[in-house]
């Protein structure tokens, strides 16, 4: 058998030390096969983005490691892209550059990098907006650039922080079918972390609920929803089957953390 | 097809007819309040800062015509442009401003060649900080003038001696400046550069510095009027020429008309320079000026 395209191996992070040590991860573990959709879901401070962060080289863990095919990684690569939920397209740069930006590394010609530049932004819907600069788009455009940002230099593994966090509900549930759109057609590995669970289920082949702090995987629920996903599925029985059970055990977290506030 | 252009006209007409005629008067009063970060028609931006300029000058004048005080102490307006005219026509005028302008350029640009990338580095590594930040704040607190006495000593009354003056005034101010616009890049475009598997080295030069450009370019233009300030303390103390100069050579003569061309020159220089770096600061960090309106 094949090694797992990403595999989480018994993470534990801790913050600080001595008496304010804070334990955000203990013991988190999961595979992700090629190609798979996942979403970790959580309270908010529960460590899913702490996990993320890890998983792309961008924060040490305290023990445990990740590993891509197999092999622990060291620090942050090509091999992963990520896209953050605050805006991160270089405002400096136009639409078409800051796509470029991202494959300054590869073996292309300026004409060849162009090219690939517009197939994106068009993959997104946006080649039009290729000589506009960031402030000029509206938040829902500059996450759908980040994305074709992320995808123009063909990582094999997608991370994403709560990419459509800070957006209006209508245009999160768009950017939610434009995603899923575009991983219908170019297939890749993705690790997607949110509290919002209609965004997990709608997106997802697994969604995996992790505990409070310490964070751990607590529950692991494979999608069986077919595919092409459209707007319509949200509204199904088998959808809101899937949306309860989740927010049943994502619920019992809350109440954790709300029980020990009060 | 024909019913189109029928409606056309109907609903254009109960586009314009249906805010009531209150809500147009009301728009145009709002239009034209004085709010907190509001905008300003740039012509009257022009005419207010003309107007304070005129309001100066005609108070002056008013003060020297009403004979509050005595000439030895407060020039007319006329008296001082004429003493500028003739210290024009005899080169005194042109030399002074010349030999200030080049001081404070060449001091200001080692300042800025020193300043600029240890601001960086100190913003951007915590070791760095660590080992910089602590003494330049140190010494940033030190008055410079008192550096003018141990500066003469150390360098003599030369040239390099004003450019040392105006380092001490300059560069530790700058230093801080300068981390502190870097610390502002968002954590999130340096996540990004190493995601895409950038390096430290291109980290800074392609995406810490062009972030913090625009900022960094203020602290020039700030730093660079305080830099005057320097200048002139250096020209005052020992120089052979130069604005500062100038305005010694006259207080010894008491000639105040003189004292207060140098002034009204070095401030003429300062709002200058400040001026054009503006507008190369708008032009060259065009993507930056929506943000900072």
């Amino acid at each position: 058998m094949t090694a797992p395209k990403l595999s989480v191996a018994g993470l534990r992070k801790v913050f600080g030390g001595d008496e304010q040590a804070l334990v955000a991860l203990d013991g988190a573990a999961f595979d992700l096969v090629e190609n798979e959709f996942a979403t970790l879901v959580g309270t908010s401070g529960c460590g899913k983005s702490t996990l993320l962060m890890i998983a792309a080289g961008l924060e040490e863990a305290t023990e445990g490691q990740v590993l891509v095919n197999g092999r622990p990684i060291d620090g942050p690569g090509r091999d992963r892209g990520m896209v953050f939920q605050t805006y991160t397209l270089f405002p400096w740069l136009t639409v078409q550059r800051n796509v470029e930006f991202a494959m300054r590394a590869e073996p292309l010609g300026k004409a060849e990098r162009r090219r690939v530049a517009l197939e994106h932004l068009a993959l997104v819907g946006l080649e039009q907006f290729a000589d506009s600069y960031p402030s000029q788009l509206s938040g829902g455009m500059r996450q759908r650039v980040a994305i074709a940002r992320a995808l123009s230099y063909r990582p094999e593994i997608l991370l994403m922080d709560e990419p459509f966090g800070a957006l209006d509900a209508q245009t999160r549930q768009l950017m939610q079918e434009l995603l899923t759109r575009v991983w219908e057609q170019h297939r890749l590995t993705v690790l997607f972390v949110t509290h919002d669970i209609d965004e997990a289920v709608f997106l997802s082949d697994r969604v995996l609920v992790m505990t409070n702090r310490p964070g751990r995987i607590k529950l692991d629920v494979p999608i069986a929803l077919e595919r092409p996903r459209r707007f319509e599925l949200i509204s199904s029985p088998e959808f809101l089957e899937y949306k309860a059970q989740l927010l049943v055990s994502v619920r019992e977290e809350s109440l954790k953390t709300a029980g020990s506030a009060v | 097809m024909s019913k189109i252009p029928d409606q056309e006209p109907a609903t254009r007409t109960a586009g314009v007819a249906s805010p009531p005629a209150g809500g147009l008067v009301r728009r145009g009063r709002r239009r034209r309040r004085v709010r907190l970060y509001g905008p300003l028609d740039p012509r009257i931006y022009v005419s207010v800062a003309v107007a304070a300029f005129a309001v100066m000058l005609a108070a002056w004048w008013l003060a020297a015509a009403l004979n509050l005080t005595s000439d030895l102490f407060l020039p007319s307006p006329g008296q001082v442009w004429s003493r500028g005219v003739e210290l024009a026509r005899d080169g005194t005028l042109g030399s002074a401003t010349w030999e200030s302008f080049r001081r404070i350029s060449i001091g200001f640009l080692i300042s800025t060649a020193f300043g600029l990338p240890i601001g960086i580095l100190i913003g951007t590594y915590r070791v760095a900080e660590a080992a910089i930040e602590p003494p330049v704040d140190f010494i940033r607190y030190m008055p410079a003038v008192a550096f003018v006495p141990v500066s003469i000593v150390w360098f003599g009354v030369g040239e390099s001696q004003k450019y040392v003056l105006i380092f001490i005034g300059t560069f530790f101010q700058q230093v801080l400046m300068v981390m502190d616009n870097v610390k502002r890049v968002p954590r999130e475009y340096v996540d990004i550069g190493y995601t895409l598997g950038l390096r430290d080295p291109g980290i800074l030069l392609r995406i810490v510095l062009p972030a913090s450009a625009p900022a960094i370019w203020d602290t020039l233009r700030i730093t660079l009027g305080w830099a005057w300030t320097w200048l002139v303390v250096a020209e005052l103390v020992a120089a052979p020429n130069g604005l500062g100069h100038l305005i010694l050579t006259a207080q010894r003569y008491f000639e105040t008309d003189t004292i207060f061309l140098g002034i009204l020159i070095i401030g003429l220089l300062g709002l200058a320079m400040d001026q054009a770096m503006k507008i190369i600061g708008g032009r060259v960090f065009g993507w930056a000026e929506t943000r900072r309106g």
